[in-house]
């Protein structure tokens, strides 16, 4: 199994680690998952996210190439502008959501998903072979800072970045990429640094009494409360944009008549409507509702399915996102669990308002 | 008088008479991390020893917690309906998950005691 720059320390914090997409990863530290959770919600929390994968597009035909991978107008997009978007196959299926960052004219820095960093490497080198680009995958450490107390931790450590509006990404040192984004709802920072100077700078923030360190469990309930699809979970190569609730992603004009991989599936699928939809769901009572457990209508049938769940500290309940029937979705909705039909309450995503700075 | 006994998959027993007194090890709490919820069978329920018959959910995982022992459940830890964080709080005591009249009493001798337990999980 690989490990991250900050494997030692991650032992070192006690954390209880498991696999997650090929590396040994914590899943809590002795604060507990629900602390964690919680104290990104108030002040800040330190995610190891150096699994994830970074690829640098540089060259006079890379704004070409992405507008070929992915569905917007790279040439158009402002320097330091994150962008939230994916790279769909020719059926307009999802092979990866990704954030891509403009860092010059002439290059881009593409984040993916460490679980489908070698299909989405592969992608990319399929198809830059006919443009003048050349594609760099560059090892770094990464780490998530989440909450409101993350912009100050970071400015105490020599960070000017109260200016930075949220989707921006800059350099501030050689080797090192920093933006205002992240994937609990809450306003933060991604920060990318050489494998080398990870741990140092990692036990600098923690250092700060403002910030513990957060493993990969509440990431996923901080990601759920937030409505925030996963892919691998909620997003897969069966299922489109449309389907998944991120058209929003994709600009009005290139829904219809795009050129990029997958333009023509999407927009047929597009103007032939959906049947199936992403819902968000609260189950009545405590007990929490699972990815694959069964979505019914009131007669028993099946009518979709939960793709992510479990417990969201914050609203103090069960938390679901499910893929359900468009025609079953304004009627009574049941989760099977473990035999039980549990009453399932459709909700407003995100479950926890976002707290994004714009 | 009472003997407790452990099992290879992290739950204990609490035998007085022909009744035993059944929860999950605090190695085992600790593993899991945060419960939120506990899934207790009805009282008056058979189970053969190895039958799931208690799920604990964490915030992030649902895991099966196995019957040590055969017999019929006779009490439930009520608690824990509006408090599964007491199994976190107090494994071994408190958060207790039933109680149940030994139907095989023979099975015990399978089971470990502290000194083997203890030794398997360090």
């Amino acid at each position: 199994m690989k490990q991250t720059p900050l494997y030692d320390l991650h032992i070192a914090e006690g954390a209880k680690m498991g696999a997650f997409a090929g590396y040994d990863m914590p899943l809590f530290y002795p604060s507990g998952l629900m602390k964690e959770h919680l104290h990104t919600r108030v002040s800040a929390g330190l995610f190891d996210i150096s699994h994830m994968v970074h690829v640098e597009i540089t060259g006079s035909q890379a704004s070409a190439l992405i507008e070929h991978l992915c569905p917007y107008v790279a040439s158009e997009q402002g320097i330091n502008a994150s962008r939230y978007t994916f790279f769909l196959d020719d059926a307009a299926g999802i092979i990866d959501d990704l954030i891509i960052t403009r860092l010059d004219d002439l290059r881009y820095l593409v984040v993916a998903n460490a679980g489908c960093a070698e299909k989405d490497v592969a992608h990319i080198r399929a198809h830059a072979e006919a443009f003048d680009v050349s594609v760099n995958v560059i090892p770094r450490g990464f780490l998530a800072l989440q909450g409101p107390q993350a912009e100050a931790v970071l400015a105490d450590q020599g960070f000017a970045v109260s200016q930075m509006d949220f989707m921006t990404g800059i350099e501030p040192k050689p080797g090192w990429f920093l933006s205002r984004s992240g994937y609990t709802g809450e306003d933060g920072f991604e920060i990318a640094m050489p494998e080398t100077e990870c741990d140092a700078f990692a036990r600098a923030l923690l250092s700060d009494e403002r910030v513990i360190a957060v493993g990969l469990g509440a990431r996923d309930s901080l990601r759920l409360e937030a409505g925030l699809s996963l892919y691998g979970q909620d997003l897969s190569d069966t299922i489109n944009p449309h389907e998944a609730g991120l058209i929003w992603a994709i600009p009005k004009e290139l829904r219809k008549d795009g050129t990029f991989i997958g333009a023509k599936a999407l927009a047929d699928k597009i103007s032939a409507g959906r049947s199936r939809m992403r819902v968000g769901l609260v189950p009545e009572g405590r007990m929490p509702v699972r990815a694959g457990a069964l979505l019914l209508n009131e007669a028993g049938s099946e009518i979709g399915v939960v793709t992510s769940g479990g417990y969201g500290p914050s609203i103090e309940s069960g938390v679901a996102l499910g893929l359900i029937a468009v025609s079953a979705a304004d009627m009574p909705i049941f989760a099977e669990v473990r035999g039980n039909k549990i009453p399932m309450q459709r909700a407003k995503l995100p479950f926890v308002p976002h707290q994004y700075k714009r | 008088m009472s003997t407790t006994y452990y099992t290879e998959e992290h739950e204990w027993l609490r035998v007085e008479g022909d009744v035993a007194t059944v929860g999950i090890t605090n190695h085992a709490q600790e593993q899991l991390g945060d419960l939120v919820f506990v899934d207790l069978p009805t009282t008056g329920t058979s189970v053969e020893q190895g039958d799931d018959v208690v799920v604990v959910e964490s915030v992030k995982a649902a895991s099966d917690v196995y019957a040590p022992a055969s017999g019929e459940v006779v009490e439930i830890n009520e608690t824990l309906a509006n408090e599964a964080a007491l199994v976190n709080a107090d494994a071994e005591g408190a958060g207790w998950l039933y109680k149940m009249k030994l139907s095989k009493p023979e099975e015990l001798e399978q089971l470990l005691d502290l000194a083997s337990y203890t030794a398997q999980i360090s």
